[in-house]
């Protein structure tokens, strides 16, 4: 374990996943349920299926994007492998060692190994005690003859050296949190899970609550920790690009249930289980000339107290419906199974997803402000996976980067009406003109 | 004219439908002159600890049938502007700075006694909110809730309004709109929720939608439905769009027309492209650039330094210079007000001349013509 | 979205409590000197004047409470000759007579400010005993939930179903005939299951909110868990309903010695002034009562303010503003 006080500046970007996978976590089986009660006698009705017999495995030194839409138990998940929440059922071990049967001062000692970092910046800092205490706690709990934490001078300077570490400064350890903004409370937050130098970071969705702008800083930050102390991420968040951005390998949930495992690229390059699909189809670009093929999904997403028999998806799945729904999606629960290297997917006909299928069941959207015959995007899968997103975004690079000499805006009137600033004279550059919106691309 | 009506239970097995919304002067019946009209405006908050100037001289203007997005990130005043215009707010410690003016049909709203403002929210100008738990009275059922505002302002029978309700929810696109309409906003989920809220906002015929965030707080794929929603909304009824959001992507599908604003300024405007494929300043630049995408991997991603400015201690000059990776000398000492630019289309010293400053840096970005890309 | 809610500006905190996380937290750095939640709501209770006027009527009660009997200590023998049945109307003859006497030609002055004394210790008193017992069991109820919680709350139940009044106006007869420590007992453990709710529902609040998820995630044990970071955190209602439950009991005391169930005859109260006062009002002689009352009046409205203070002052978006 590294100590942070021999530590300097933070090093640079991000580094590479490692080559040899090597798990870290592994977690087989895991089930959580709420249990529902109601009736007179308030006896026992149903469950709240959050987390129901998930498997998978976490390698060391990389980070781990859980992704899913509200509801799908992600958060219930990470919670659980910190011991925040007993598990239902299930097993998990860290390095070999088994995680839910740990007690008392074994149990103490497993959470050096293991932390959390929280979404909500305000909730996660205690209002009533300064900076200092609510990072020095953990150290002062866990003191012991070894690491001399249950002295004060010791505790104090590693505080100051993690303050550092999170790019804040060490006097703000005299300060409470209510000082600080969202993005400074957040670093809070890191350094005290890193403050006992853990092996294994959960981070529940630690830009969720954050402005985009500040977002950036702490994925930064995240990235430039995970390098110099040598951490495992397990990131769970519900923002796919965030997910896309830092994560080496992603797990997507479903309903409490884990429908597809794969490395980053081949996940956003070639989903393959339909809610996937659907799921980053759904996506927004920014880049208003793109035309996306989406594919919009029927209906909401099912309680998790009444969960779909069989498959969970099998209610919302266009692939079901593209195959003239067959029963097995009802009856079978489908297995995480392996289709090519390290890419796994939970569903019975995940070899006859293609490009052309799921083209099938989407359909173009156009944005408001395209109404241009002929800028068609005919694309395969690749486009509602997003990788048609990369073309065009070296293209912005390029053009927001362009000061050359080109020439200043006229006023040329607009084809189509004024423009939002009240002192008309707007003008677009030559070569966006508007065509009359008679036309229809189809 | 647009097409046949998306349906946005759009499933394989048939129907590929596209959207396509136009520019709307190509419809008939359009009046010209903007629809509504926000000039200087500038509300200042009076708290305990001083004043803030949340909203400091916003000016733009929407057309019928037309959207406009209004970008920024919290702290910026877009939802105190929204609130401003449907006059929403309470004074004190809201004050609306004399010399604001909205103008809506050619009326100023902000000089509206609170009778004729009660007649125009509602009725010509609709809100959507971003928590459809909190916007809903949890007591009510939605069909008592939407009959309320059609009642009010159409004048119709209980029964005529209930009526128009049902009609309002399947026009959204719940099903079972009989039974929906009955129950309460505590049974049903938050995209359901989002469209009885929308369909509260359309039931009487506004022209004027003011959307706050309205996905923001739903699942992507719920929010992909939403949007659709809403633009079917715009296809169909031909309200304008005022709508609020801090996600690019979100603006990128669904506005014409982009306001970047910051610090209770508006620091950027232009056409959806021209803001968004062509970002002039620093601010939106950054933001643009700080959004994690896979196009990103592996390098740092650009982050704007620094923190939001604070409001109770705004220095002089351009409020965006402790952030800015391009400030020179001008920056901090004078203030750079977007209508004083020719085009006023950025406010910032990289493209006017400030007083007494070498001429400006740069030039402005050019968009790239539409055939160029895919 | 309710129009006053609006007013609270996006991102913006004010100094001191803690801004409800609706959405992205606005991110620029607010300097303000390092103020602890406690000095910041000891800023916002000073600005408070209603809070201010209580606060000093209540501190005057408490000196004439503490001094009163000192300067003026009661005498049962110390008379004025009564001149009228009913007792002496108030005259300016000398300070004792100020208020005039009673039937007995007792100053309703000395009365008045011995009085003080006994139902303001009666009120007090009684607080502390039902706040460390409510805390204490509403505390380890809400903390560890289960079993624990189940038979504490059938404990609370209990207690709220003994016949409240009639226990006080018989057990305090019948068990120490007036003798002021056990009213102090009686009311004190019937007074505690108000604040064991409160605690409970505060704890089982508190329990779920991730700081304290943080401290069980680094491992910080149980009992620094609890006096760390949850009772800080309660102490806010906490404090009020205490504050409360001093203006109530001396009320209450009051009503009870009217009844002549209280305290006894030979110790002076203002309760104990009124019960006395009753036949004599109807004649006309409305000193006895009026001074006593009135002091009662006070000092509980007092303590309401103050009680008002408090809370915006520990919790300022309570209000909704």
């Amino acid at each position: 374990m590294i100590d942070p006080a021999t530590s300097s500046e933070l090093a640079a970007a991000t580094a590479p996943a490692p080559e040899a996978e090597e798990p870290i976590v592994v977690v087989e089986n895991l089930v959580k349920y709420y249990p529902i009660y109601g009736g007179i006698l308030r006896r026992k009705i149903g469950d709240v299926k959050a987390v129901d017999d998930v498997s998978f495995e976490i390698n060391r030194g990389e980070v781990f994007g859980l992704v899913g839409e509200s509801g799908c138990g992600k958060s219930t998940l990470g919670r659980t492998l910190v011991r925040l929440i007993p598990p239902t059922s299930g097993k998990a071990t860290l390095n070999g060692k088994d995680i839910f049967s740990r007690k008392g001062d074994d149990l103490k000692k497993f959470r050096r190994q293991m932390q959390i970092i929280f979404q909500d910046p305000v909730g996660s800092l205690n209002p009533r005690m300064p900076v200092s205490e609510i990072i020095g706690e953990g150290l002062l709990a866990q003191g012991d003859k070894e690491n001399g934490w249950g002295n004060r001078k010791v505790r104090d300077k590693r505080v100051g050296d993690y303050l550092d570490a999170v790019g804040l400064r060490r006097d703000y350890a005299r300060r409470y949190p209510h000082e600080f903004s969202g993005g400074q409370r957040q670093r809070i937050g890191i350094a005290r899970a890193l403050a006992l130098a853990p092996q294994i970071v959960i981070c529940d969705e630690p830009v969720s609550a954050l402005d985009v702008s500040i977002q950036s800083q702490i994925l930064n930050l995240l990235l430039d920790l995970r390098a110099e102390f040598d951490l495992t991420y397990l990131f769970v968040a519900h923002n796919l690009s965030v997910i896309q951005y830092i994560s080496d390998r992603v797990g997507v949930m479903y309903l409490g249930t884990m429908v597809e495992v794969a490395g980053v690229d081949e996940i956003y390059s070639n989903p393959r289980h339909p809610y996937t699909i659907a799921l980053l189809s759904a996506v927004p670009e920014p880049n208003p000339r793109i035309r996306k093929r989406r594919i919009v999904l029927k209906g909401d997403v099912p309680s998790p107290a009444a969960p779909p028999s069989g498959c969970r998806f099998h209610t919302r799945c266009w692939l079901r419906e593209q195959l003239g729904r067959p029963e097995s999606c009802e009856t079978t629960i489908p297995v995480l199974r392996e289709i090519a290297g390290g890419h796994r997917v939970a569903c019975h006909f995940a070899e006859t997803v293609t490009p052309e299928a799921a083209a099938e069941a989407a359909h173009i959207v156009v944005p408001v402000a395209l109404a241009v015959e002929g800028v068609a995007a005919e694309a395969p899968l690749a486009a509602i996976a997003g990788a048609d997103v990369e073309e065009t975004e070296s293209d912005i690079a390029e053009t927001a980067a362009a000061s050359s000499s080109a020439t200043d805006r006229g006023t040329d009137s607009q084809a189509d009406g004024s423009a939002t600033s009240d002192s008309g004279s707007d003008a677009s550059a030559s070569g966006s003109g508007r065509p009359p919106a008679d036309n229809l691309p189809n | 004219m647009a097409c046949a009506t998306p349906s946005i239970h759009t499933v394989a097995g048939g129907e590929r439908v596209t959207d396509t919304i136009a520019r709307p002067e190509a419809r008939a019946g359009h009046t010209a002159g903007p629809l509504l009209d926000v000039r200087d405006l500038q509300v200042h908050f009076h708290v305990m600890d001083g004043t803030v100037k949340a909203v400091d001289g916003v000016s733009f203007s929407i057309n019928p049938g037309e959207t406009l997005g209004i970008v920024g990130e919290s702290g910026c005043g877009k939802s105190v502007t929204a609130l401003t215009i449907m006059r929403l707010l309470s004074s004190p410690p809201a004050e609306i700075v004399d010399g604001s003016e909205v103008i809506f049909q050619g009326r100023n709203l902000l000089a509206l006694d609170d009778e004729s403002m009660r007649k125009v929210r509602g009725n010509d100008i609709a809100m959507v909110f971003q928590e459809p738990m909190t916007s809903l009275n949890p007591v009510l059922t939605i069909g008592d809730q939407i009959a309320e505002a059609i009642q009010l302002h159409l004048a119709f029978s209980k029964r005529e309004a209930w009526n128009k309700a049902i009609e309002s929810i399947r026009q959204v696109g719940i099903n079972n709109p009989e039974r929906r309409v009955k129950q309460y906003p505590h049974e049903m989920s938050g995209g359901m929720r989002q469209r009885v809220m929308i369909a509260m906002a359309l039931s009487c015929d506004p022209d004027l939608i003011i959307a706050d965030e309205p996905t923001t707080a739903l699942d992507v794929t719920i929010q992909a439905q939403i949007l659709d929603l809403i633009r079917k909304v715009q296809d169909e009824t031909g309200a304008a769009l005022m709508l609020i959001t801090h996600d690019l992507g979100v603006v990128a599908e669904t506005v014409h027309d982009v306001v970047v604003m910051y610090a209770g300024r508006v620091v950027e405007r232009g056409t959806v492209d021209e803001v968004l494929l062509a970002p002039k300043h620093p601010y939106t630049e950054g933001l643009l650039e700080s959004t994690p995408s896979k196009g990103k991997r592996g390098q740092r991603l650009n982050v704007i330094k620094g923190t939001v400015a604070n409001p109770f201690n705004l220095s002089p000059g351009c409020n965006f210079t402790p952030r800015c990776p391009y400030a020179f000398e001008p920056c901090p000492v004078h203030d750079p007000r977007i209508e004083d630019a020719n085009p006023p289309d950025v406010a910032c010293w990289l493209y006017s001349r400030a007083p007494g400053q070498p001429p400006p840096q740069r030039q402005r970005p050019i968009l790239p013509p539409l055939e160029a890309n895919r | 979205m309710d129009p006053i809610q609006a007013t609270h500006v996006e991102g913006i905190t004010q100094t001191g409590g803690v801004v409800e996380a609706g959405g992205p937290t606005t991110d620029f750095e607010v300097s303000l000197e390092s103020l602890n939640q406690r000095q910041l709501a000891w800023r916002r209770f000073k600005r408070n004047r209603l809070a201010l006027i209580g606060s000093s009527i209540f501190l005057f009660m408490v000196a004439v409470a503490i001094l009163g009997p000192v300067l003026l200590p009661y005498d049962r023998l110390d008379i004025t000759a009564v001149k009228k049945p009913g007792g002496n109307p108030p005259s300016l003859e000398s300070i004792k007579t100020i208020f005039g006497t009673d039937n007995l030609g007792r100053s309703v002055l000395v009365l008045t400010v011995n009085g003080a004394r006994l139902s303001m210790l009666i009120g007090v008193m009684t607080t502390i005993i039902a706040v460390s017992i409510g805390v204490t069991i509403g505390g380890i109820a809400g903390f560890f939930g289960g079993w624990a919680d189940g038979v504490l709350m059938r404990l609370v139940d209990l207690v709220l179903a003994v016949p409240f009044l009639f226990i006080v106006l018989v057990a305090a007869r019948f068990f120490g005939g007036g003798d002021p420590i056990i009213i102090i007992l009686i009311f004190g453990l019937l007074a505690w299951p108000g604040l064991a709710r409160l605690v409970r529902a505060m704890f089982l609040s508190l329990r779920e909110q991730d700081f304290v998820l943080a401290a069980r995630a680094v491992g910080v044990s149980n009992s620094r868990i609890i006096f760390k970071h949850m009772l800080p955190n309660a102490i806010g209602p906490i404090v009020v309903s205490a504050s409360l439950l001093v203006a109530g009991t001396i009320v209450l005391e009051a009503f009870v010695s009217f009844l002549n169930f209280g305290v006894r005859a030979t110790d002076v109260s203002w309760g104990n002034a009124l019960s006395n006062s009753q036949g004599t009002l109807v004649q006309g002689n409305w000193w006895w009562a009026f001074f006593p009352g009135m002091a009662i009046a006070l000092t509980v409205i007092a303590i309401n303010f103050m009680g008002d203070g408090m809370r915006d002052a520990l919790d300022p978006y309570s209000r909704g503003r």
